[in-house]
């Protein structure tokens, strides 16, 4: 189930961000509020992200921010930061206003949640849904009521 | 055949975007082995992919890699991955 990675207070959404470095940053500090990772998870994205640039961005407007397992990761979680206002990437799938983040302490722990994650946003309108809801109550509602 | 889904760390992108090349070869009727990997282990493979799949973005840093390199733009896009390895491997 999607829904048992995305902890307590893990999908928020606000009207903007000052870029995208930042948006990514918060994204992944949902992640540790939630208590799936350390701090020291969020340098870890964010080093990622300068060294290789913005290759998360993996559909149009959307982000999927990680870094490798390391002992900053306590579980498989995942998170969700939405914007209203659209930040720019780099991207070819710019501009970019939702920023998943996930974690995971191994290779192998969170492979049925990103197959989960994969196969829901591959359903039809699921995306388009996702990018025009702008209530936390909406988002959930399309994430896991899951009709797979 | 081999097919590599690479990302930076290996872990994410390329776990998703094995998952998705999964169905559309499976739409496609093609048998394919699809294994999920970083850039540093696509770089260093032993037995080497025949296609080997990669954000647009990292495409950089594949460059020398002896395999056909297939850029995907939008990852959860069964229709653009299901022609683009269509294309490659017919």
């Amino acid at each position: 189930m999607l829904s048992s990675y995305f902890g307590a207070g893990s999908i928020v959404t606000q009207d903007k961000s000052p870029s995208f470095a930042d948006a990514v940053s918060q994204s992944v500090l949902l992640l540790v509020e939630s208590g799936k990772a350390k701090l020291s998870y969020v340098d870890e994205v964010s080093e990622s992200l300068k060294a290789l640039g913005p290759y998360f961005v993996i559909a149009p407007g959307l982000a999927l921010a990680h870094a490798k397992p390391s002992n900053s990761v306590s579980a498989p979680g995942m998170a969700l930061l939405r914007l209203a206002e659209p930040v720019i990437s780099g991207s070819a799938n710019d501009p970019v206003s939702l920023i998943f983040s996930m974690c995971s302490p191994n290779v192998s722990e969170h492979i049925e949640m990103l197959g989960d994650f994969g196969q829901l946003m591959s359903t039809d309108e699921v995306m388009n849904n996702l990018l025009n809801a702008s209530a936390v109550s909406v988002i959930k509602d399309i994430l896991f009521k899951k009709a797979l | 055949m081999l097919i590599y889904a690479v990302c930076g760390a290996g872990i994410g992108t390329s776990v998703l975007l094995k998952s998705n090349a999964e169905r559309a070869l499976s739409m496609l009727g093609i048998e394919a082995e699809v294994r999920a990997v970083s850039i540093e282990e696509a770089r260093g493979a032993d037995k080497m992919a025949q296609v080997v799949l990669a954000t647009p973005e990292i495409l950089d840093q594949l460059v020398g890699i002896p395999a056909e390199v297939i850029a995907i733009n939008n990852i959860f896009d069964l229709g653009e991955l299901g022609e683009k390895l269509k294309a490659t491997l017919s």
